[in-house]
């Protein structure tokens, strides 16, 4: 900073006004500040570096298995047939699992988080009391879901070990999710939009149907697709409903035996041999890919249609 | 609706309107999906209560909670859970050491020192991190980071094959976006004006982030560990991989490989358990164990992000 003299204003207020600058310049360039902003840049670092190593490991040891085998070949945990050994099962039985999954959960959820959003009355000791629920269940473990399916729905309920009892544990760990995410498009959605309708003459379900839905769908739709992304990469809930096996048939109704991609992927960990692990890699990478397509469309809908009100 | 009464809008019509039969059944059918989510906690606290209750009838609750062998799979059966608590206990503490400077040192970054672009670019790859299958975490711990902590390992004792250090190391990395995002929301609602004050009094950078907006967002920071904590307690792909499903008496050090309280659920669910066995009930136990843990965790953490949303909104 050149500022010691200054012409127009007496010079010793400028030799004030420079000396006050220079020396909380140099308070901020002390070596504990720059040590300090170095430490937090380093946090960041570390967390990156993880996130680079993992893929870039998973893309090195899985290279040469991503071929048509990954998803034109079955499982299978034999040894001798390694070489042979593909996922197809696990990827159908994952958009089953997962297509189900949308359809049970985002019906609920968005009708949860309108009643929540548009008809409830927050001072109603039920309604605090279903608010607190929600959040309290988007904290159970998701093993505990499969506690809930094991017990419940699959023994008691006598649904099985099938597509549709995953799909309904499922819905139920994400639901959650997606009301949160459904209230926060809702709320976005300016007040004067309804009075507005219901200066019209219209009923609140037509205010809602015709002008509050449509404006919140971008949002809706972002939290719906990062939902339905965090039960694709679930794996826990479905260890414990049946779905650890090598499953060479693709599932072909609501009753079926099935397996997701995430369950085979521990099921090759847990093999010995180097051929699996490499099969594992592959299909992670494959994984990976999937979930990082939904999220780029997640950011893309919020990006292009989400209106600044 | 009081704003219609006075105006000579056709209040008649509009009432009529509002008692249409299909808005109430709409109206009707909203509750009922509102009513799922209470329904799930109902269901999760009778699938776990039914069976556990049964699973005391068998073993005292004083057993299961002194004896320090679980060997629930074997000839000779002990039911103590201390082991699988212990092996929980070592992966969450060394998860939450690694997560919490992580986590904070980030947020504190992201909301005091970062230009609003690099902050608008770094937060969605943070967040990349959140949502990576826990699969995949555990296959990584596993086949990369516990060969490289084996090799570089001083001791003479080297880690096992599968052991709780490196789970607990993976899982940590896991829970630094959900520590780190929560920690930011409660730094970035630390008003401006405290730190245009402590600028006035010629704070530093430094100083006005230790001292002013990590106290201000303390509440909220703690609710982001306490959230952490949770999610690292409950979290069962990574330890199942990398920790291994081993049972037996308490894990004297964290290089040793032991099941955690998840672990074990996630290996006894994969055999094919008779269901009227008293191993079978063991699942629900150790479940309704993990449930209480991350019930209180939970129900804190709610209450301290109540707590600093009040003070700056």
């Amino acid at each position: 900073m050149s500022t010691t003299t200054t012409t127009g204003t007496p010079a010793a207020v400028g030799d004030d006004v420079a000396r006050v600058h220079a020396a909380l310049t140099s308070r901020q360039n002390r070596p504990a500040e720059v040590l300090f902003k170095l430490a937090l840049q380093f946090c960041l670092l570390v967390a990156f570096a993880f996130l680079i190593a993992l893929i870039t490991f998973a893309l090195y040891k899985g290279w040469h298995r991503l071929d048509a085998r990954l998803w034109e070949n079955m499982p299978t945990g034999r040894a001798s047939r390694a070489a042979q050994a593909g996922v197809q099962s696990a990827i159908t039985g994952t958009l089953w699992v997962i297509g189900l999954t949308a359809l049970i959960c985002l019906p609920v959820g968005i009708a949860s988080a309108i009643y929540l959003e548009e008809y409830a009355d927050n001072t109603r000791w039920y309604n605090r009391l279903l608010e607190l629920n929600i959040q309290n269940l988007a904290g159970v473990p998701s093993i505990v879901f499969g506690i809930l399916g094991l017990g419940l729905i699959a023994r008691v309920i006598g649904l099985g070990f099938t597509v549709i009892t995953a799909a309904i544990v499922l819905s139920l760990l994400v639901l959650p999710t997606v009301i949160i995410a459904s209230r926060e498009a809702l709320r976005a959605v300016p007040q004067s939009i309804r009075h507005a309708s219901y200066a019209l003459g219209a009923t609140r379900w037509q205010t809602i149907w015709r002008q509050v839905l449509p404006a919140g769908v971008p949002g809706m739709a972002t939290g719906a697709i990062l939902a339905l992304s965090r039960a694709l990469g679930e794996a826990a809930p479905l260890i414990l409903l049946g779905a650890v096996t090598f499953i060479r048939f693709n599932p072909d109704s609501l009753l079926s035996s099935y397996t997701t991609l995430p369950i085979q992927i521990y099921n090759l960990i847990k093999e010995p041999q180097a051929e699996f692990q490499e099969l594992a890699a592959a299909a992670i990478v494959l994984l990976l890919v999937i979930l990082l397509l939904m999220n780029s469309a997640a950011i893309g809908i919020r990006n292009r249609f989400q209106k600044r009100w | 609706m009081s704003i219609l009464s006075g105006s000579n809008v056709p209040a008649a019509a509009v009432r009529r309107g509002r008692r249409r039969v299909g808005e109430r059944i709409i109206e009707a059918l909203l509750v009922i999906a509102a009513v799922v989510s209470i329904a799930t906690t109902i269901g999760i606290v009778i699938s776990l209560a039914v069976p556990t209750v049964e699973f005391f009838g068998e073993v005292s609750i004083v057993e299961f909670f002194t004896n320090t062998q679980w060997t629930a799979l074997f000839a000779d059966k002990n039911y103590g859970v201390a082991p699988l608590l212990v092996a929980t206990l070592w992966v969450t503490a060394i998860a939450t050491l690694i997560a919490v400077p992580l986590g904070l040192g980030a947020a504190i970054y992201l909301s005091e020192y970062a230009r609003p672009g690099t902050r608008r670019l770094l937060k969605p790859i943070l967040e990349i991190l959140a949502g990576i299958p826990t699969v995949v975490y555990g296959f990584f711990a596993l086949t990369f980071l516990n060969p490289g902590l084996v090799e570089l390992w001083p001791g003479a004792t080297k880690p096992e094959f599968q052991n709780l250090l490196v789970a607990g190391i993976a899982m940590g990395i896991m829970i630094v976006p959900t520590v780190a995002s929560l920690s930011e929301d409660a730094m970035s609602a630390v008003p401006h004006a405290l730190r245009e004050g402590a600028y006035a009094l010629a704070s530093t950078k430094m100083q006005v982030a230790t001292r002013v907006v990590v106290p201000a967002a303390l509440s909220g920071i703690v609710a982001a560990i306490v959230l952490g904590v949770s999610r690292a307690l409950g979290e069962t792909m990574i330890v199942t991989i990398a920790a291994g499903l081993k049972t037996a008496g308490i894990p004297a050090s964290p290089t040793e490989g032991a099941a955690t309280m998840t672990g074990y659920i996630a290996g006894a669910g994969q055999g094919d358990l008779p269901v009227d066995s008293l191993d079978y009930l063991t699942i629900f136990a150790v479940g309704a164990t993990l449930f209480a843990f991350t019930f209180v965790l939970n129900a804190i953490s709610i209450r301290l992000v109540r707590r600093f949303r009040e003070v700056y909104e």
